[in-house]
């Protein structure tokens, strides 16, 4: 109920018009404050280390924290499409492209640093995005006793809900791999991990697609 | 190797909370000051946050109506009528000068203080610690695992402060 007091409710604006009566088109590029941002992010990593029993179980909550971000961006971005290329992306490189390109640039303004698959003949269902600099690690010093940890987890989960939206079941994850040595160029270099399940290998078989 | 006395450095930062404690603390240039032991810098640290407290009080009488005891604080002269605004906060101790080191002191609006020691011949010291400033916001104010008033233990910002101090002190 829009401006009852004592609740404990979401606040509407005065003018009764939220963020979902604006136009879901909107062509030009809208642009937030990275220094806000950055506080909203540093509480969320606070909330989601309350109660944690371990580094895994903080990554995986802000997994969570993302991931119904991606399934609704996933939608979000198609209908912003031209109409002819609306369809949600049909092939795991169709799928990695269009996360590459258009989900970043919409979420960082920038297109991901890299795409690739993993090397590793016994992992054909591993594929590694790259980003040399995500833009949530911008300010965030992780202590030395908890190195292990990335933040980036919450960009991982957005990731993993484009996946599963698109019927990509998959298990992201991210991987700080930068920062080893001194003078390095991108010392905050970051890759998401993405393992797609079994049967989406087995589908993209069926299809033949992906056979190189 | 002839050892040359750099004309301009700076030397050492110390970041002091609020309370009074040695919360950060960093040596840039080996040569310009001479090694104290941690507890010296604690007691350094200490000493100078009650020094500045007593000289802000000390302060030349700027609001004759503040200072007869009205509450009220008078408007600021240079603000626009109808606008509120926060009196100037009382400075304290700004610089303080020996005949080989310059210590220059930042005091936030929150009580935190900033000192910075550089050479003698180093100029604009406020545009650098401002920065340096600017980093602290960004680098640890923003780093979900700082708690607030404990030691600076940020890589981000060691790293940061370091490349920008090296760059100044090789100009």
């Amino acid at each position: 109920m829009p401006g009852k007091a004592g609740t404990k409710e979401l606040r509407y604006p005065s003018n009764g018009k939220t963020i979902y009566h604006r136009p879901l088109a909107r062509g030009r590029t809208s642009e937030l404050s990275q220094a806000s941002f950055a506080y909203l992010f540093s509480e969320m990593v606070s909330y989601a280390q309350k109660r944690v029993t371990g580094i895994s179980d903080l990554e995986n909550r802000l997994n969570v924290q993302g991931h119904p971000i991606g399934v609704k961006l996933l939608d979000l971005l198609l209908i912003r499409e031209p109409p002819r290329s609306q369809a949600r992306p049909l092939t795991i490189v169709a799928l990695l492209h269009f996360i590459k390109g258009a989900v970043f640039q919409h979420l960082f303004g920038r297109a991901a640093d890299g795409l690739e698959k993993s090397s590793d003949a016994n992992t054909p269902d591993e594929y590694l995005i790259i980003d040399n600099e995500p833009l949530v690690n911008a300010y965030v010093s992780v202590p030395r006793d908890m190195d292990k940890l990335s933040c980036a987890a919450f960009v991982a989960g957005i990731v993993e809900g484009v996946c599963d939206g698109a019927a990509f079941p998959a298990r992201v994850t991210a991987h700080t791999v930068g920062g080893k040595e001194e003078g390095e160029m991108w010392p905050g270099k970051t890759v998401f991990l993405v393992k797609f399940q079994g049967e989406v290998l087995e589908r993209e078989a069926l299809l033949g697609v992906g056979k190189g | 190797m002839l050892e040359t006395r750099l004309s301009a450095t700076v030397f050492a930062l110390i970041i002091i909370n609020k309370a009074g404690g040695l919360i950060y603390n960093k040596t840039f240039h080996e040569a310009g000051l001479n090694k104290i032991s941690t507890n010296d810098l604690l007691v350094l640290a200490g000493t100078f946050h009650g020094v500045h407290a007593i000289t802000a009080r000390l302060n030349p009488i700027k609001n004759p109506a503040a200072a007869a005891g009205i509450t009220a604080p008078a408007p600021n002269p240079a603000a626009p009528p109808g606008i509120l605004t926060r009196p100037e906060p009382q400075s304290g101790l700004e610089v303080l000068e020996s005949e080989n080191f310059r210590l220059q002191c930042f005091n936030t609006m929150t009580g935190t203080k900033f000192l910075l020691f550089t050479d003698t011949a180093q100029a604009n010291v406020d545009v650098t610690i401002r920065r340096v400033y600017e980093l602290y916001a960004d680098y640890v104010m923003k780093n979900p695992f700082y708690q607030l008033e404990m030691p600076v233990r940020c890589d981000m910002f060691d790293r940061k402060l370091l490349s920008y101090i090296r760059e100044i002190n090789s100009r």
